[in-house]
């Protein structure tokens, strides 16, 4: 047998397939990886440190950069902490506006997880694609908030923004074209088998360490844990629509693949029941104080971001600042697995197996 | 060499000075914290909706005449099944509205008095089916409003235009509009199903609108309410249908001119829209009410014991039986946060009390879900928000440690996933967990001199 010598490579922090500044610190023996050391923190600003100066309301904005490609979720979690804490009723109306961006931002993130995935693995249509079908839902969110991907959409008890007239109907029509577009991904991508021999029986967990490495979102699913927080422990106004959880039992790329493309289509039906029972009228906002002061306490409130669960940890000593502000990022939980998922593969999976992780490093770094 | 020597001083120095200033602050703070009150600017707005949204279920049970199958109906069915009837109900009743709010063309909003001045016999007579029917849906929607809204102003009293109503009903529904008929009984069940999820959660934890349905005369048994409810809704349904048809015979008389239009659609659809707000409104309160109920009024915490009670009992329980009565330092329910079972383990008792959480089959927490560590000047804490996916119960374990000397026995070994979040709290807290495989400064760099979250932390820069 041939003895190669240990190589230590270096993949990124620049590094297209790292999808943002991440480092890996890999080493290699011949192809085979003996040991992968991720090194995070290159986009660390601090977001909790900077919550503590300030008000609640200011804080939003930060939530923004942190999973950018879903930032409709982060914009709620926090709202909901401080909701919750303070026992506001957020109006109908709001909530539906929130659940409808909240879905759409959804579908968005994981159309970039899928067109990125493909790209990872070599083929470049299907990013475009991709990206073409997720430009008309930034534009859709742009009409509504103003901003294409930095919404600073949400308030403690609504919502910014009221619809513009019209808006609604436009999602409308966005549903059974996403469905057509859908068909088309599965035609030019699941069936292929160049993708199914890089992605099937690769970086394969058990749904016992999938739990244990606190593992959660499509990563969880696709190994048949049945558990979304929208279905489960239900927040806002989720209890109202009819949907699935989707799972799947192989814990392979495939199956995380596999969830994600479903859960779109799952979205697209929570999306087409929000637009029928959108209430025509209404208000956008509960009355809060001017200045929003969460009661002596704390609160841990977690939901379902595309990446998994989200949390939000507030203490608060009855100022208007948090007095300790903690964010649970799903990238940053999910990460910790790939470690003990690289040992032993082939360096070409490397990149299946972190892609099929889908990261965000704003998200992973705070 | 010697620069070198210089800024390993200087950093020194920076963490001396810090630590120094840090006490003083800490001192100075000790002295005078002052913590602001909770919040009571919106809480009265809460209780007045939910005070308003429920007598006007309470009210309506009186009804002698509905639709009898609808009950029953929503009575025999599995929970499940009532759920989805209900979303497929709401689904269709807003796909009604729609369709209505296209094609329809009558006037007038609906006032509370109209469906009882109108004798709805006529109705059966104008050969305007499809006028009839859409009319029928926009109508009960308006109706259903208007009557919500009646109740409201009566505060719980028997209206008296909502008798007037009834018979019109009865013959309403005799008149072969079979369609309207189906859609309403839809709504009714939906009506009920959605009662009936209300009342499931009020029995977990509010007991309030349970003697309010009793006052309006019926059994306290669970199935009994939702019949009630139900009722209730189907009574408003059938006035509705009553002015439904009042309204096919304006539509049949053909006065309705595109101009009116307008206005006409507004009306209905601001009704539509109050009535489901309403609805949602009082549901969500009741939720709400188990939910914050404790710390809006210290007096109904006794009466409304939080529906996780029972859990922290067990965990309690079953954590003193086996690793003895004082491993405990202090438990309860953290209304705050979604009503969580909340445990503070002791310094030396908190690796064996995860342990023990995770491990014992009854608690079976196997997943950890967020750890992290808060500085609290007077004391670090660390918080660890764990879940048991078989049990699907979460649970709170805090610890607190001496903020000078922050050492904690590491969770890494039960859960792997405390790996980084461990990382992270050392990283910005500078809490040691012995133990740990791998513990680093995860987000800053190896060379940052201080911890960024502790509360006397100066950012120190060796250009300054």
């Amino acid at each position: 047998m041939i003895r190669t010598e240990e190589m230590l490579l270096n993949v990124g922090p620049q590094h297209p397939s790292t999808h943002g500044v991440f480092r890996l610190v890999v080493k290699i023996d011949g192809e085979i990886i003996t040991e992968a050391t991720p090194v995070i923190g290159y986009l660390h600003r601090g977001t909790e440190k900077l919550a503590e100066d300030l008000q609640y309301t200011q804080i939003i904005p930060y939530t923004d950069r942190m999973d950018y490609l879903s930032a409709m979720t982060n914009n709620y979690v926090i709202c909901h902490a401080v909701e919750t804490m303070m026992g506001i009723q957020v109006p109908e109306r709001a909530d539906f506006l929130r659940v409808i961006a909240m879905e759409l931002g959804r579908v968005a993130s994981h159309l970039v997880a899928w067109g990125t995935y493909i790209l990872d693995l070599g083929a470049t249509s299907p990013f475009i694609y991709a990206f073409r079908d997720r430009e008309m839902i930034i534009n859709m969110l742009n009409e509504l908030s103003g901003a294409r991907l930095t919404f600073n959409y949400m308030r403690v008890g609504g919502v910014k923004w009221d619809a513009p007239e019209g808006w609604v109907d436009s999602v409308k029509e966005f549903i059974p074209y996403m469905r057509e577009q859908l068909k088309g991904y599965h035609e030019l991508v699941t069936g292929n088998e160049i993708f199914l021999d890089r992605v099937k029986g690769v970086g394969v967990y058990t749904k016992e360490d999938a739990i244990n490495y606190s593992l959660s979102g499509p990563n969880l699913r696709s190994t048949g844990v049945k558990w979304d927080l929208r279905k489960d422990e239900p927040y806002s106004i989720y209890d109202r629509f009819d949907f699935n959880v989707v799972t799947r039992d192989e814990g392979d790329c495939l199956a995380r693949y596999h969830v994600r493309l479903e859960e779109i289509e799952e979205s697209l039906k929570i999306l087409e029941q929000a637009c029928e029972q959108f209430p025509a009228e209404g208000e956008i906002m509960a009355k809060v104080p001017k200045i929003i002061k969460a009661p002596k306490g704390e609160a841990f409130v977690r939901i379902e971001a595309p990446r998994g669960e989200i949390g939000c940890y507030i203490a608060s000593d009855g100022k208007k600042e948090p007095y300790r502000l903690k964010f649970r990022r799903p990238s940053f939980y999910n990460l910790q697995i790939l470690p003990k998922l690289l040992i032993g593969e082939n360096i070409a999976n490397l990149v299946a197996i972190l892609g099929a992780v889908d990261i965000v490093l704003g998200e992973v770094d705070g | 060499m010697s620069g070198e020597k210089d800024l390993n001083q200087l950093k020194r120095e920076a963490v001396e000075k810090a630590k120094a200033e840090a006490l003083a602050k800490r001192q100075a703070k000790a002295a005078g914290e002052v913590s602001g009150a909770p919040m009571q600017e919106d809480i009265p707005s809460e209780q007045a909706l939910s005070q308003d949204a429920k007598p006007a279920e309470s009210a309506e049970p009186a009804q002698p005449t509905q639709p009898v199958e609808t009950p029953a109906e929503a009575e025999n069915g599995a929970d499940l099944a009532k759920k989805k009837a209900a979303a497929a109900a709401k689904a269709k009743a807003a796909a009604l509205a729609k369709k209505k709010r296209e094609g329809i063309e009558d006037e007038a909003p609906a006032e509370p008095a109209q469906p009882a001045e109108t004798p709805a016999v006529e109705a059966s007579d104008d050969g305007d089916d499809l006028a009839k029917k859409k009319a029928a849906a926009v109508a009960k929607a308006k109706a259903a409003a208007a009557a919500k809204r009646k109740a409201m102003e009566l505060a719980g009293n028997t209206a008296p235009a909502e008798e007037t109503p009834t018979p019109v009903a009865s013959e309403t529904s005799d008149d072969g509009d079979d369609l309207a008929k189906k859609k309403a009984a839809a709504v009714a069940k939906a009506k009920a199903a959605a009662a009936a999820k209300r009342k499931a959660m009020e029995l977990a934890g509010d007991a309030a609108p349970a003697e309010e349905m009793e006052t309006a005369g019926v059994t306290d048994d669970a199935k009994a309410k939702a019949a009630a409810a139900a009722k209730a809704k189907a009574a408003a349904a059938a006035k509705a249908k009553a002015a439904a048809a009042a309204k096919a015979k304006a539509t049949g008389t053909g006065d309705a001119d595109t101009a009116a239009m307008g206005d006409d659609e507004k009306a209905k659809a601001k009704a539509a829209a109050v009535a489901k707000a309403k609805a949602a409104a009082a549901a969500k309160a009741k939720a709400a009410g188990a939910a914050k109920g404790g710390d809006v009024s210290p007096a109904d915490t006794a009466d409304k014991p939080s529906p996780n009670q029972p859990f922290l009992d067990k965990y309690r329980k079953v954590i003193e039986e086996n690793l003895g009565p004082d491993v405990l330092e202090d438990s309860y329910i953290n209304k705050l946060s979604k009503d969580v079972p909340t445990l503070v383990a002791k310094k030396d008792t908190y690796f064996k009390v995860a342990q023990f959480l995770k491990f014992n089959e009854l608690l079976g927490f196997d997943y950890l879900s967020e750890l992290h560590g808060t500085d609290f000047v007077t004391h670090m804490e660390v918080y660890v928000h764990l879940f048991s996916y078989k049990n699907r119960q979460s649970v709170a374990l805090k610890v607190k440690i001496d903020r000078d000397e922050p050492t904690i026995e590491s969770l890494q070994p039960i859960w792997a996933g405390a790996n980084w979040p461990e990382c992270e709290a050392y990283d910005l807290l500078g809490i040691k967990f012995t133990g740990h495989p791998n513990l680093h400064r995860i987000l800053l760099g190896e060379d940052w001199v201080g911890h960024p979250l502790r509360k006397d932390y100066e950012p120190y820069d060796v250009e300054v």
